[in-house]
């Protein structure tokens, strides 16, 4: 049997609930073997003496004292112990423990909780996405799929039962949107005006609205559908949902499709599509040529000729950067790109000027990139293979810094073209983050280095701030990626 | 040019957001005053993907 | 999937139209279905008596003595064992019983009946605090206390309720909410309430002013005397709602101390059990865990109505009473309820949450995707039998029961 020690505190109350806190409190402390606070009645002094914790002090106390009650391996321990709690005794308030702030953990009791929601944006992992992606459905509300690794059976399950539900499933794999003037995950601050946009591809959504926003024009939806949507299997149910909404809605006057080139038996739905509408559009098929087009619907074979088609066929002002030639005299391009679309463009501006192009992610008529392949390498750093386990180029620009590294260290290489992706869900400061990147490599100065900024001056990061601290980096800007492409092929020496 | 106010809902109402996974998503949308509601989201059903599809189908 | 959705929305509209009113007090024999000599119904699902725990053994050989089955607690363990004395769950004969929840023919009963469709449930009248049957106490104060409730207590307040019509229960626990009660864990403004509207017609019907006097003094001295009464009404709103093809509301949460077990209203009268799991709460002086017994009794049929741990809002003194942390706490235990529920009960209403109703019908579907496991307030009985309370707190449903309800229900609607 240990050393008892009682402390009464004369005419002091509080509740059973808080004494039996902080008795198991107590009874947790270091050499304590037993413990109880109790206000002092006769039963309770009686509780105390049958747990062999009542001392002299104890049993004198009335029943309107409390009695602080220790059993513990000696003297010592007891008194530390009763020390240790009495501030606690005395306290006033308790220091809340938890979070008492409710957020619902589950889509259907948010949506219980807020009827007027209608859209949900989802962004979890993909082996759980499909099942909260259905779950939203269910309820009514317009799905925003953020995830990837998604399978295509479940693609073509949800979007059809969007599409019973009449709800729009955007995704899986949709990066970005433009809805109702705000923009969602990776998107840009563009202007609000009267061209609609349905892209199966985030990155050529964002440079279409922006070079549309920053060269007088104006957005008023822009609907991406996942980079699949418009493949045979799935067979373009979000596109052509997303080209009834915006038929339908009074502010879209003009509609812009951005896609890879669609499966074979997609292709004519979506023209006779078009043909029912009243509204003039613009198709940007990447790579895809001899489309036979509805009378209302005009081809552009470039994000940049979608937007200028877009904005009435003007072209915009092109971007001069005088070059003599890089120092090394090498004959190369070499692409770094964060956006995959954009790395596509590039491709087709280079293929149409008679290169070479090797990609890991080839356009039609681009070769694979592999090391005994020769040709100007455009390489998609948001591809897998650079972002198995870690974030997306966009998200994270020291994905480029060894592949940069490499080109300007390579004398074969003579200009090295960039993209800088800015906006919402974007790196807050991409362009800084490269400059400061390349303060440390040699061979900066002997190779061109050609970017553009797709962005707006709205954007977080503002365009102009990023364009700026890249030529302070020596880097040349276009006023587009397909400028800079341009540009790349006037460099002497490369294109021949 | 419509100003951001007159731009008809593209939705069939005012934005009004659940967001589920990244909370940047969702403090971006606050900022635009967007009505968003950020779920306590855990991996459902005890993180068995299996299960949680099961019960996506069942309505859950 | 439609068909559960319309099977959910008519079980919601079946358990918010019940009437359930307290109508009399009857001895089991005489009202219990199928209930005979030598049969012992107990709390939560079927157990056969080698898997009992302490406190529900200590309990049966108590009542077997009690009967005048055995002439002592060895001999009626003997009998118990042998397969002499028959038991089944409580469940399976329109009753409930809290804690061990023992039943058997010479017990009164409190009866609810469900006006809307005409069935009626059965529970024993609660014990009081301590040393008493419900947490498997056996000796003879407790079994001279169980011999005056079969005497004085039952037949008087029956008498009361034949005389005056019976008590609606609605409207009491929509009062009880308003005062802090949640039903399972706190029951003081509840049972105040029944005393006031039984007092009178005990007086007008008694003409025994003594017996009288000692059964208002046991009930004024017993705040959880209106439990039992919650958990017959429990029992009278869900049986309609058995056997709804399609539907995926919990009809049953109980408890034998071995086993928890459910019933599901698509998957009719199967239960799917898992083990018990310790509760976790507040010890009084000279217990602990380590004397704790795994969690127990059919009173989680009050959670099944959104009661108990689904009302906690309605009651931050029991969120600090179980252990459940602060009281400004409490209103996130029912809003996280609220997610696993199909709906919200607007007649029993929560007036510091904004009259929030009550999180109402337990969707296996959600508790299961959420992984939000039903909260249940509890007390905590001793493991030996005998010595009664120990200590309260708040135990969760095991996950394992809604997985296999959810699992079976997909297979009977043929989804996969």
């Amino acid at each position: 049997m240990g050393y008892t020690l009682n402390k009464v505190f004369q005419g002091f109350y509080k509740d059973s609930v808080a004494l039996m806190r902080l008795s198991r409190d107590l009874a947790a402390m270091d050499g304590v073997e037993e413990a109880g606070l109790m206000m002092g009645s006769p039963s309770n002094k009686q509780i105390l003496m049958d747990a062999g914790l009542l001392a002299d002090d104890g049993a004198a106390a009335e029943g309107g004292d409390l009695i602080l009650a220790v059993r513990a391996k000696d003297a010592t321990a007891a008194q530390i112990a009763a020390d240790t709690i009495e501030p606690e005794i005395m306290s006033q308030t308790r220091a809340a423990t938890g979070d008492s702030f409710w957020r619902p953990q589950t889509i259907r009791a948010a949506a219980k909780a807020n009827p007027d929601a209608n859209l949900a944006l989802i962004s979890v992992p993909g082996e759980f996405a499909a099942a909260e992606a259905r779950k939203a459905i269910n309820r009514g509300l317009h799905v925003m799929m953020f995830s990837d690794n998604v399978s295509i059976e479940d693609e073509i399950n949800l979007k059809n039962q969007a599409r019973e539900r009449g709800v729009l499933m955007m995704g899986p794999d949709c990066g970005t949107a433009i809805l109702d003037g705000v923009p969602l995950a990776f998107a840009n601050k563009v202007t609000t005006g009267d061209i609609g946009i349905v892209g199966a591809s985030g990155t050529g959504i964002q440079e279409v609205t922006t070079l549309i926003s920053n060269n007088g024009g104006g957005i008023s939806h822009a609907i991406g559908v996942g980079g699949r949507d418009l493949k045979d299997e799935i067979g373009g149910i979000s596109t052509l949902m997303g080209i009834d909404r915006l038929d339908a809605d009074p502010a879209t006057n003009h509609i812009v499709l951005i896609s890879k080139p669609p499966g074979k038996t997609v292709l004519p739905n979506i023209m006779k599509r078009i043909g029912q509408s009243a509204k003039p559009f613009t198709v940007c098929f990447i790579g895809a040529s001899d489309l036979d087009l509805p009378a209302n619907a005009t081809v552009a074979r470039t994000l940049k000729d979608a937007a200028q088609a877009a904005l009435g066929g003007d072209a915009f002002a092109e971007t001069e950067i005088s070059e003599t030639g890089s120092n090394n005299n090498g004959t190369e391009i070499r692409g770094l790109y964060s956006g995959g679309t954009l790395a596509a463009e590039t491709q087709l501006i280079l293929l149409d000027a008679g290169l070479e192009v090797v990609s890991n992610a080839a356009v039609p008529g681009a070769g694979q990139l592999s090391d005994d392949v020769d040709g100007h390498k455009i390489i998609d750093l948001g591809d897998d293979e650079y972002t198995q386990g870690r974030p997306h180029p966009m998200i994270d620009p020291e994905i480029r810094r060894q592949p940069l590294a490499e080109a300007l260290a390579d004398s074969s290489v003579g200009v090295v073209l960039i993209d800088i992706v800015i906006g919402y869900g974007a790196h807050p400061d991409p362009a800084g983050q490269l400059a400061e990147m390349l303060i440390a490599m040699p061979g900066k100065d002997d190779t061109i280095i050609i970017g553009s900024v797709t962005g707006t001056e709205q954007d977080p990061q503002v365009r102009s701030s990023q364009v700026k601290a890249l030529q302070a980096a020596g880097i040349h800007v276009a006023g587009s990626n397909a400028d800079a492409a341009i540009a790349a092929l006037k460099v002497p020496g490369i294109n021949s | 040019m419509a100003s951001d106010k007159d731009t008809p809902s593209l939705l069939g109402g005012k934005l009004s957001v659940i967001n589920v996974g990244l909370d940047k998503f969702a403090t971006e949308l606050a900022d635009h005053d967007v009505p968003v509601v950020h779920l306590d989201w855990k991996p459902p059903a005890g993180g068995d993907p299996a299960l949680a599809a099961l019960l996506s189908k069942m309505g859950a | 999937m439609d068909i559960i959705e319309k099977a959910n929305e008519e079980a919601i509209r079946r358990m918010l139209g019940a009437e359930p009113v307290l109508i009399d007090v009857m001895p089991a024999g005489d009202i219990v279905p199928n209930l005979e000599d030598k049969m012992i119904l107990h709390a939560g699902p079927p157990i056969e008596w080698d898997r009992m725990c302490g406190p529900m053994q200590g309990a049966i050989a108590g009542i077997t003595v009690f009967e005048g089955w055995a002439n002592d607690l060895d001999q009626a363990v003997t009998m118990a064992a042998s397969g002499e004395i028959r038991f089944d769950a409580n469940h399976h004969h329109d009753a409930v019983g809290p804690m061990t929840g023992m039943t058997t023919i010479s017990q009164p009963m409190l009866v609810v009946e469900n006006r809307t469709t005409g069935n009626k449930s059965y529970c024993a009248i609660n014990e009081g605090l301590g040393k008493v049957m419900r947490f498997g106490g056996n000796d003879a104060e407790v079994l001279n206390r169980l011999a005056w409730i079969r005497d004085v207590l039952g037949p008087a307040m029956g008498k009361a309720l034949r005389d005056m019509g019976g008590v609606e229960l609605k409207p009491l626990i929509a009062r009880g909410l308003s005062m802090g009660d949640e039903m399972h864990q706190r029951n003081v403004a509840c049972s105040g309430l029944v005393l006031r509207a039984i007092a009178a017609a005990m007086a007008k019907t008694s003409d025994d002013s003594i017996a009288l006097s000692e059964a208002l003094a046991f009930i004024s001295a017993n705040d959880q005397f209106h439990l039992n009464i919650a958990m017959a009404m429990g029992k009278a709103i869900m049986d309609p709602v058995r056997n709804i093809e399609g539907s995926s509301i919990v009809t049953a949460m109980s408890r034998n101390g071995t086993d928890f077990g459910i019933r599901v209203s698509g998957t009719g009268d199967e239960w799917f059990t898992a083990p018990v799991e310790m509760p976790e709460g507040l010890y009084f002086v000279g217990y602990s865990e380590a004397d704790a017994n795994p969690d127990m009794g059919d009173s989680t049929i009050v959670e099944t109505i959104g009661l108990g741990g689904f009302a906690m809002g309605a009651s931050p003194a029991v969120a600090g009473f179980v252990g459940a942390g602060a009281a400004s706490e409490a209103a996130n235990y029912t809003h996280r309820m609220s997610e696993i529920c199909a709906s919200e009960n607007p007649e029993w209403t929560i007036p510091s949450m904004d009259y929030l109703g009550v999180p109402t019908g337990i969707d296996v579907r959600l508790v299961v995707d959420s992984g939000i496991a039903p909260t249940i307030n509890t007390g905590i009985a001793h493991r030996e039998p005998g010595i009664g309370q120990v200590g309260a707190g708040v135990v969760r449903a095991p996950m394992a029961c809604f997985e296999q309800a959810v699992r079976r229900l997909a297979e009977k609607l043929g989804i996969s």
